[in-house]
Protein backbone atom coordinates (compact mmCIF):
# COMPACT_ATOMS: atom_id res chain seq x y z
CA UNK A 1 0.00 0.00 0.00
CA UNK A 2 2.77 2.39 1.05
CA UNK A 3 4.50 1.55 -2.19
CA UNK A 4 1.43 2.32 -4.31
CA UNK A 5 1.16 5.73 -2.68
CA UNK A 6 4.72 6.46 -3.76
CA UNK A 7 3.93 5.54 -7.33
CA UNK A 8 0.70 7.51 -7.20
CA UNK A 9 2.74 10.54 -6.22
CA UNK A 10 4.89 10.03 -9.30
CA UNK A 11 1.79 9.98 -11.48
CA UNK A 12 0.43 13.09 -9.78
CA UNK A 13 3.72 14.88 -10.55
CA UNK A 14 3.01 14.02 -14.16
CA UNK A 15 -0.54 15.30 -13.80
CA UNK A 16 0.83 18.73 -12.86
CA UNK A 17 2.78 18.87 -16.11
CA UNK A 18 -0.25 17.67 -18.07
CA UNK A 19 -2.33 20.49 -16.57
CA UNK A 20 0.41 23.06 -17.29
CA UNK A 21 0.61 21.93 -20.91
CA UNK A 22 -3.18 22.04 -21.20
CA UNK A 23 -3.48 25.54 -19.75
CA UNK A 24 -0.62 27.05 -21.78
CA UNK A 25 -1.70 25.18 -24.92
CA UNK A 26 -5.27 26.45 -24.52
CA UNK A 27 -4.02 30.03 -24.04
CA UNK A 28 -2.00 29.85 -27.28
CA UNK A 29 -4.85 28.09 -29.07
CA UNK A 30 -7.36 30.75 -27.99
CA UNK A 31 -5.08 33.53 -29.17
CA UNK A 32 -4.42 31.84 -32.53
CA UNK A 33 -8.11 31.03 -32.96
CA UNK A 34 -9.13 34.69 -32.73
CA UNK A 35 -6.20 36.00 -34.78
CA UNK A 36 -6.61 33.45 -37.59
CA UNK A 37 -10.40 33.33 -37.42
CA UNK A 38 -10.77 37.11 -37.73
CA UNK A 39 -7.97 37.34 -40.31
CA UNK A 40 -9.82 34.81 -42.41
CA UNK A 41 -12.73 37.26 -42.72
CA UNK A 42 -10.49 40.27 -43.30
CA UNK A 43 -10.99 42.51 -46.32
CA UNK A 44 -7.26 42.23 -47.07
CA UNK A 45 -6.57 39.33 -49.39
CA UNK A 46 -3.09 38.67 -48.04
CA UNK A 47 -4.41 38.21 -44.48
CA UNK A 48 -7.08 35.82 -45.71
CA UNK A 49 -4.51 33.74 -47.60
CA UNK A 50 -2.14 33.64 -44.62
CA UNK A 51 -4.91 32.58 -42.27
CA UNK A 52 -6.24 29.91 -44.64
CA UNK A 53 -2.74 28.50 -45.15
CA UNK A 54 -2.17 28.33 -41.40
CA UNK A 55 -5.54 26.67 -40.79
CA UNK A 56 -5.30 24.07 -43.55
CA UNK A 57 -1.67 23.32 -42.77
CA UNK A 58 -2.24 22.61 -39.10
CA UNK A 59 -5.53 20.79 -39.60
CA UNK A 60 -3.99 18.61 -42.29
CA UNK A 61 -1.64 16.77 -39.95
CA UNK A 62 -1.94 15.53 -36.39
CA UNK A 63 -0.44 17.01 -33.22
CA UNK A 64 1.91 14.04 -33.10
CA UNK A 65 3.47 14.75 -36.52
CA UNK A 66 3.70 18.48 -35.75
CA UNK A 67 5.27 17.82 -32.38
CA UNK A 68 7.96 15.56 -33.85
CA UNK A 69 8.63 18.03 -36.59
CA UNK A 70 8.95 20.91 -34.12
CA UNK A 71 11.13 18.88 -31.79
CA UNK A 72 13.51 17.34 -34.34
CA UNK A 73 13.58 19.77 -37.24
CA UNK A 74 13.39 23.25 -35.67
CA UNK A 75 16.69 22.78 -33.77
CA UNK A 76 18.34 21.91 -37.10
CA UNK A 77 17.22 25.29 -38.40
CA UNK A 78 18.99 26.92 -35.46
CA UNK A 79 15.83 27.40 -33.38
CA UNK A 80 16.45 25.68 -30.06
CA UNK A 81 13.22 24.32 -28.62
CA UNK A 82 12.89 22.47 -25.35
CA UNK A 83 10.46 19.54 -25.32
CA UNK A 84 8.07 21.66 -23.25
CA UNK A 85 8.09 24.57 -25.71
CA UNK A 86 7.70 22.16 -28.64
CA UNK A 87 4.72 20.63 -26.85
CA UNK A 88 2.99 23.94 -26.16
CA UNK A 89 3.66 25.13 -29.72
CA UNK A 90 2.33 21.97 -31.39
CA UNK A 91 -0.74 21.77 -29.13
CA UNK A 92 -1.59 25.46 -29.29
CA UNK A 93 -1.05 25.90 -33.01
CA UNK A 94 -2.91 22.71 -33.90
CA UNK A 95 -5.97 23.32 -31.75
CA UNK A 96 -5.87 27.02 -32.62
CA UNK A 97 -6.39 26.10 -36.27
CA UNK A 98 -9.57 24.20 -35.36
CA UNK A 99 -10.63 27.07 -33.10
CA UNK A 100 -10.18 29.60 -35.93
CA UNK A 101 -12.93 27.88 -37.88
CA UNK A 102 -15.15 28.02 -34.80
CA UNK A 103 -14.54 31.76 -34.43
CA UNK A 104 -15.33 32.34 -38.10
CA UNK A 105 -18.47 30.21 -37.98
CA UNK A 106 -19.74 31.93 -34.84
CA UNK A 107 -19.10 35.46 -36.10
CA UNK A 108 -20.82 34.66 -39.37
CA UNK A 109 -23.79 33.16 -37.55
CA UNK A 110 -24.62 36.51 -35.90
CA UNK A 111 -27.66 38.09 -37.50
CA UNK A 112 -26.86 40.62 -40.22
CA UNK A 113 -29.18 43.14 -38.63
CA UNK A 114 -26.71 43.48 -35.76
CA UNK A 115 -23.99 44.68 -38.10
CA UNK A 116 -26.39 47.01 -39.86
CA UNK A 117 -27.52 48.45 -36.54
CA UNK A 118 -23.86 49.06 -35.69
CA UNK A 119 -23.38 50.82 -39.02
CA UNK A 120 -26.46 52.94 -38.42
CA UNK A 121 -25.05 54.03 -35.05
CA UNK A 122 -21.85 55.10 -36.80
CA UNK A 123 -19.63 52.63 -34.94
CA UNK A 124 -16.20 51.90 -36.42
CA UNK A 125 -15.58 48.34 -37.69
CA UNK A 126 -13.49 47.62 -34.60
CA UNK A 127 -16.21 48.95 -32.24
CA UNK A 128 -18.83 46.88 -34.07
CA UNK A 129 -16.75 43.76 -33.67
CA UNK A 130 -15.75 44.46 -30.07
CA UNK A 131 -19.07 45.65 -28.63
CA UNK A 132 -21.77 44.18 -30.87
CA UNK A 133 -20.65 41.02 -32.70
CA UNK A 134 -18.11 39.34 -30.41
CA UNK A 135 -20.10 39.43 -27.15
CA UNK A 136 -22.82 37.49 -28.92
CA UNK A 137 -20.50 35.26 -30.96
CA UNK A 138 -18.45 34.17 -27.94
CA UNK A 139 -21.51 32.48 -26.46
CA UNK A 140 -21.93 30.52 -29.70
CA UNK A 141 -18.24 29.56 -29.68
CA UNK A 142 -18.07 28.34 -26.09
CA UNK A 143 -19.48 24.79 -26.38
CA UNK A 144 -17.18 23.94 -29.29
CA UNK A 145 -14.24 25.62 -27.54
CA UNK A 146 -14.92 23.31 -24.61
CA UNK A 147 -14.70 20.28 -26.89
CA UNK A 148 -11.51 21.66 -28.43
CA UNK A 149 -9.98 22.11 -24.99
CA UNK A 150 -10.71 18.46 -24.21
CA UNK A 151 -9.12 17.45 -27.54
CA UNK A 152 -6.07 19.48 -26.50
CA UNK A 153 -5.94 17.75 -23.12
CA UNK A 154 -6.03 14.40 -24.90
CA UNK A 155 -3.33 15.64 -27.27
CA UNK A 156 -0.96 16.34 -24.37
CA UNK A 157 -0.39 12.58 -24.00
CA UNK A 158 1.83 12.54 -27.10
CA UNK A 159 4.47 14.72 -25.42
CA UNK A 160 5.40 11.61 -23.43
CA UNK A 161 6.92 10.34 -26.70
CA UNK A 162 9.49 13.16 -26.71
CA UNK A 163 10.46 12.23 -23.14
CA UNK A 164 8.51 14.95 -21.38
CA UNK A 165 7.47 13.59 -17.98
CA UNK A 166 3.71 14.09 -18.21
CA UNK A 167 1.07 11.76 -16.79
CA UNK A 168 1.38 9.21 -19.61
CA UNK A 169 5.17 9.17 -19.37
CA UNK A 170 5.03 8.65 -15.60
CA UNK A 171 2.58 5.77 -15.99
CA UNK A 172 5.08 4.10 -18.32
CA UNK A 173 7.77 4.61 -15.69
CA UNK A 174 5.54 2.99 -13.08
CA UNK A 175 4.77 0.14 -15.46
CA UNK A 176 8.47 -0.45 -16.08
CA UNK A 177 9.30 -0.36 -12.36
CA UNK A 178 6.45 -2.45 -11.02
CA UNK A 179 5.54 -4.67 -13.95
CA UNK A 180 1.94 -3.83 -13.16
CA UNK A 181 -0.05 -2.55 -16.13
CA UNK A 182 -3.59 -2.17 -14.84
CA UNK A 183 -2.82 0.15 -11.94
CA UNK A 184 -0.88 2.91 -13.74
CA UNK A 185 -3.00 2.96 -16.89
CA UNK A 186 -6.37 2.79 -15.14
CA UNK A 187 -5.25 5.54 -12.76
CA UNK A 188 -4.28 7.94 -15.51
CA UNK A 189 -7.39 7.13 -17.58
CA UNK A 190 -9.50 8.17 -14.58
CA UNK A 191 -7.36 11.28 -14.01
CA UNK A 192 -7.62 12.36 -17.66
CA UNK A 193 -11.37 11.85 -17.50
CA UNK A 194 -11.58 13.88 -14.29
CA UNK A 195 -9.69 16.78 -15.90
CA UNK A 196 -11.95 16.56 -18.95
CA UNK A 197 -14.99 16.77 -16.68
CA UNK A 198 -13.57 19.86 -14.98
CA UNK A 199 -13.12 21.49 -18.39
CA UNK A 200 -16.63 20.70 -19.58
CA UNK A 201 -18.23 21.83 -16.30
CA UNK A 202 -16.25 25.09 -16.33
CA UNK A 203 -17.25 25.81 -19.91
CA UNK A 204 -20.90 25.10 -19.15
CA UNK A 205 -20.86 27.48 -16.16
CA UNK A 206 -19.14 30.14 -18.23
CA UNK A 207 -21.69 29.68 -20.98
CA UNK A 208 -24.57 30.26 -18.56
CA UNK A 209 -22.94 33.36 -17.14
CA UNK A 210 -22.09 34.91 -20.51
CA UNK A 211 -25.47 34.24 -22.07
CA UNK A 212 -27.21 36.13 -19.24
CA UNK A 213 -29.18 38.98 -20.72
CA UNK A 214 -28.42 37.91 -24.29
CA UNK A 215 -31.22 36.97 -26.61
CA UNK A 216 -29.83 33.51 -27.34
CA UNK A 217 -32.38 30.83 -27.97
CA UNK A 218 -31.14 27.42 -26.97
CA UNK B 1 20.97 21.58 -42.58
CA UNK B 2 20.68 20.97 -46.31
CA UNK B 3 17.81 19.07 -47.86
CA UNK B 4 19.25 15.89 -49.38
CA UNK B 5 17.27 14.62 -52.36
CA UNK B 6 19.44 11.53 -52.70
CA UNK B 7 18.47 10.48 -49.18
CA UNK B 8 14.81 11.21 -49.94
CA UNK B 9 14.84 8.89 -52.95
CA UNK B 10 16.67 6.17 -51.04
CA UNK B 11 14.21 6.28 -48.18
CA UNK B 12 11.07 6.16 -50.35
CA UNK B 13 10.75 2.34 -50.47
CA UNK B 14 10.93 2.09 -46.66
CA UNK B 15 8.44 4.90 -46.20
CA UNK B 16 6.14 3.25 -48.75
CA UNK B 17 5.99 0.11 -46.58
CA UNK B 18 4.83 2.36 -43.76
CA UNK B 19 2.22 4.01 -45.99
CA UNK B 20 0.72 0.59 -46.76
CA UNK B 21 0.35 -0.19 -43.05
CA UNK B 22 -1.08 3.28 -42.37
CA UNK B 23 -3.73 2.71 -45.05
CA UNK B 24 -4.53 -0.77 -43.75
CA UNK B 25 -4.96 0.55 -40.21
CA UNK B 26 -7.22 3.38 -41.43
CA UNK B 27 -9.37 1.08 -43.56
CA UNK B 28 -9.84 -1.57 -40.87
CA UNK B 29 -10.23 1.06 -38.15
CA UNK B 30 -12.98 2.84 -40.12
CA UNK B 31 -14.98 -0.35 -40.65
CA UNK B 32 -14.75 -1.08 -36.94
CA UNK B 33 -15.57 2.52 -35.93
CA UNK B 34 -18.63 2.63 -38.18
CA UNK B 35 -19.90 -0.67 -36.76
CA UNK B 36 -19.08 0.01 -33.10
CA UNK B 37 -20.70 3.45 -33.38
CA UNK B 38 -23.91 1.95 -34.71
CA UNK B 39 -24.10 -0.56 -31.86
CA UNK B 40 -23.35 2.14 -29.27
CA UNK B 41 -26.01 4.41 -30.76
CA UNK B 42 -28.59 1.61 -30.65
CA UNK B 43 -27.60 0.73 -27.07
CA UNK B 44 -28.00 4.38 -26.04
CA UNK B 45 -31.61 4.23 -27.27
CA UNK B 46 -32.29 0.99 -25.42
CA UNK B 47 -35.42 1.03 -23.23
CA UNK B 48 -33.35 -0.78 -20.60
CA UNK B 49 -32.11 2.00 -18.31
CA UNK B 50 -28.96 0.13 -17.31
CA UNK B 51 -27.82 -0.54 -20.88
CA UNK B 52 -28.48 2.99 -22.08
CA UNK B 53 -26.70 4.57 -19.10
CA UNK B 54 -23.71 2.25 -19.41
CA UNK B 55 -23.23 3.00 -23.08
CA UNK B 56 -23.60 6.75 -22.49
CA UNK B 57 -20.91 6.67 -19.80
CA UNK B 58 -18.69 4.47 -21.95
CA UNK B 59 -18.93 7.04 -24.75
CA UNK B 60 -18.20 9.93 -22.36
CA UNK B 61 -15.24 8.14 -20.86
CA UNK B 62 -13.61 7.08 -24.12
CA UNK B 63 -14.08 10.56 -25.58
CA UNK B 64 -12.56 12.17 -22.51
CA UNK B 65 -9.33 10.17 -22.44
CA UNK B 66 -6.36 10.13 -24.85
CA UNK B 67 -6.23 7.58 -27.67
CA UNK B 68 -2.54 7.00 -26.88
CA UNK B 69 -3.34 5.82 -23.34
CA UNK B 70 -6.17 3.65 -24.62
CA UNK B 71 -3.73 2.03 -27.03
CA UNK B 72 -1.28 1.36 -24.20
CA UNK B 73 -4.14 -0.08 -22.20
CA UNK B 74 -5.08 -2.52 -24.97
CA UNK B 75 -1.51 -3.34 -25.82
CA UNK B 76 -0.16 -3.91 -22.30
CA UNK B 77 -3.15 -5.08 -20.28
CA UNK B 78 -4.89 -7.55 -22.57
CA UNK B 79 -1.87 -9.91 -22.65
CA UNK B 80 -2.07 -10.00 -18.82
CA UNK B 81 -5.54 -11.47 -19.04
CA UNK B 82 -4.44 -13.96 -21.67
CA UNK B 83 -5.42 -12.15 -24.87
CA UNK B 84 -2.41 -11.80 -27.15
CA UNK B 85 -2.93 -9.33 -29.96
CA UNK B 86 -0.52 -8.32 -32.67
CA UNK B 87 0.34 -4.59 -32.44
CA UNK B 88 -1.65 -3.83 -35.60
CA UNK B 89 -4.77 -5.62 -34.32
CA UNK B 90 -4.52 -3.84 -30.96
CA UNK B 91 -4.08 -0.57 -32.84
CA UNK B 92 -7.08 -1.17 -35.08
CA UNK B 93 -9.25 -2.05 -32.06
CA UNK B 94 -8.07 1.11 -30.31
CA UNK B 95 -8.83 3.31 -33.31
CA UNK B 96 -12.17 1.58 -33.88
CA UNK B 97 -13.34 1.94 -30.28
CA UNK B 98 -12.14 5.53 -29.95
CA UNK B 99 -13.69 6.78 -33.15
CA UNK B 100 -16.71 4.50 -32.65
CA UNK B 101 -17.73 6.77 -29.77
CA UNK B 102 -17.58 9.72 -32.15
CA UNK B 103 -19.58 8.02 -34.92
CA UNK B 104 -22.13 6.93 -32.30
CA UNK B 105 -22.93 10.61 -31.73
CA UNK B 106 -23.35 11.12 -35.48
CA UNK B 107 -25.77 8.20 -35.72
CA UNK B 108 -27.64 9.43 -32.65
CA UNK B 109 -28.01 12.95 -34.02
CA UNK B 110 -28.99 11.61 -37.44
CA UNK B 111 -31.77 9.47 -36.00
CA UNK B 112 -32.95 12.17 -33.58
CA UNK B 113 -33.20 14.63 -36.45
CA UNK B 114 -35.93 12.63 -38.15
CA UNK B 115 -39.14 14.53 -37.43
CA UNK B 116 -41.52 12.84 -35.04
CA UNK B 117 -44.23 12.97 -37.70
CA UNK B 118 -42.34 10.36 -39.71
CA UNK B 119 -42.58 7.85 -36.87
CA UNK B 120 -46.24 8.68 -36.36
CA UNK B 121 -47.02 8.41 -40.06
CA UNK B 122 -45.32 5.01 -40.18
CA UNK B 123 -47.44 3.91 -37.26
CA UNK B 124 -50.58 5.28 -38.89
CA UNK B 125 -50.05 3.22 -42.04
CA UNK B 126 -49.47 0.19 -39.86
CA UNK B 127 -45.79 -0.48 -40.63
CA UNK B 128 -44.01 -2.90 -38.33
CA UNK B 129 -41.06 -1.70 -36.26
CA UNK B 130 -38.49 -3.18 -38.65
CA UNK B 131 -40.32 -1.80 -41.69
CA UNK B 132 -40.34 1.64 -40.08
CA UNK B 133 -36.58 1.53 -39.56
CA UNK B 134 -35.80 0.02 -42.95
CA UNK B 135 -38.16 1.94 -45.20
CA UNK B 136 -38.70 5.24 -43.41
CA UNK B 137 -36.05 6.17 -40.87
CA UNK B 138 -32.73 4.81 -42.20
CA UNK B 139 -33.10 6.06 -45.80
CA UNK B 140 -33.72 9.57 -44.49
CA UNK B 141 -31.19 9.49 -41.67
CA UNK B 142 -28.15 8.22 -43.59
CA UNK B 143 -27.47 10.95 -46.21
CA UNK B 144 -27.04 13.85 -43.74
CA UNK B 145 -24.68 11.64 -41.67
CA UNK B 146 -22.28 10.96 -44.54
CA UNK B 147 -20.16 14.16 -44.34
CA UNK B 148 -19.83 13.90 -40.55
CA UNK B 149 -18.82 10.24 -40.73
CA UNK B 150 -16.30 11.00 -43.48
CA UNK B 151 -14.90 13.78 -41.30
CA UNK B 152 -14.16 11.34 -38.48
CA UNK B 153 -12.55 8.84 -40.85
CA UNK B 154 -10.17 11.58 -42.02
CA UNK B 155 -9.50 12.47 -38.38
CA UNK B 156 -8.71 8.83 -37.66
CA UNK B 157 -6.36 8.66 -40.60
CA UNK B 158 -4.41 11.63 -39.23
CA UNK B 159 -4.15 9.97 -35.81
CA UNK B 160 -2.68 6.69 -37.10
CA UNK B 161 0.91 7.84 -36.29
CA UNK B 162 0.02 7.13 -32.64
CA UNK B 163 0.14 3.43 -33.48
CA UNK B 164 3.92 3.77 -33.71
CA UNK B 165 3.92 4.04 -29.89
CA UNK B 166 2.73 0.43 -29.69
CA UNK B 167 5.37 -0.69 -32.22
CA UNK B 168 3.17 -0.85 -35.33
CA UNK B 169 5.47 -0.26 -38.30
CA UNK B 170 3.34 2.41 -39.93
CA UNK B 171 4.64 5.49 -41.74
CA UNK B 172 5.71 7.46 -38.65
CA UNK B 173 7.58 4.51 -37.20
CA UNK B 174 9.41 3.83 -40.47
CA UNK B 175 10.37 7.51 -40.63
CA UNK B 176 11.62 7.42 -37.05
CA UNK B 177 13.73 4.35 -37.63
CA UNK B 178 15.18 5.90 -40.81
CA UNK B 179 15.95 9.09 -38.86
CA UNK B 180 17.59 7.26 -36.01
CA UNK B 181 19.59 5.02 -38.31
CA UNK B 182 20.95 7.78 -40.57
CA UNK B 183 20.78 10.49 -37.93
CA UNK B 184 18.92 12.74 -40.35
CA UNK B 185 15.60 14.04 -39.08
CA UNK B 186 14.76 16.78 -41.58
CA UNK B 187 13.76 14.68 -44.59
CA UNK B 188 11.84 11.75 -43.03
CA UNK B 189 9.86 13.96 -40.60
CA UNK B 190 9.04 16.48 -43.31
CA UNK B 191 7.97 13.75 -45.71
CA UNK B 192 5.58 12.29 -43.15
CA UNK B 193 4.00 15.73 -42.77
CA UNK B 194 3.82 16.23 -46.53
CA UNK B 195 2.24 12.81 -47.01
CA UNK B 196 -0.53 13.58 -44.52
CA UNK B 197 -1.12 17.01 -46.07
CA UNK B 198 -1.26 15.48 -49.57
CA UNK B 199 -4.05 13.16 -48.47
CA UNK B 200 -5.95 15.32 -46.03
CA UNK B 201 -6.17 18.58 -48.02
CA UNK B 202 -7.87 16.91 -51.02
CA UNK B 203 -10.06 15.07 -48.50
CA UNK B 204 -11.23 18.39 -47.09
CA UNK B 205 -12.20 19.53 -50.59
CA UNK B 206 -13.97 16.22 -51.18
CA UNK B 207 -15.73 16.64 -47.83
CA UNK B 208 -17.03 20.11 -48.79
CA UNK B 209 -18.51 18.53 -51.94
CA UNK B 210 -20.15 15.83 -49.84
CA UNK B 211 -21.58 18.48 -47.54
CA UNK B 212 -23.09 20.36 -50.47
CA UNK B 213 -24.47 17.22 -52.00
CA UNK B 214 -26.04 15.84 -48.84
CA UNK B 215 -26.97 19.12 -47.22
CA UNK B 216 -30.42 18.96 -45.74
CA UNK B 217 -32.83 20.74 -48.08
CA UNK B 218 -34.24 23.79 -46.31
CA UNK B 219 -37.98 23.72 -46.04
Amino acid sequence: MQQWLGYLELILDGAVLTVQLTVLGCALALFMAFVAGLARMSKFRILRILATTYIEFFRGTSIFVQLFWAYFVLPLAGIPVSPFIAGVLALGLNVGAYGAEVVRGAVQSIDKGQKEAGLALNLTPWQRMRHIILPQAVVVMLPTFGNNAIELLKGTAVVSLISLADMTFQSQVVRAQTGSTAMPFLTILVLYFAIAMVISTTVRTLEKRLSDGLDVTK
Amino acid sequence: MEWDWQFVIESLPTLWQGVVVTIQATALGSVLALTVGLFLAIMCRSPNWFISQCSKWFIEFVRGTPLLVQLYFLFYILPDVGILLSPLVAGVIGLGLHYGTYTAEVYRAGIDNIPKGQWEAAKAVNLTKSQTWKEIIIPQAIPPMIPALANYIIAMFKETPLLSAITVLELMNQARSLSNFHYRYLEPMTMVGVFFLLISIPSVIFLRRLEQRYARPHH
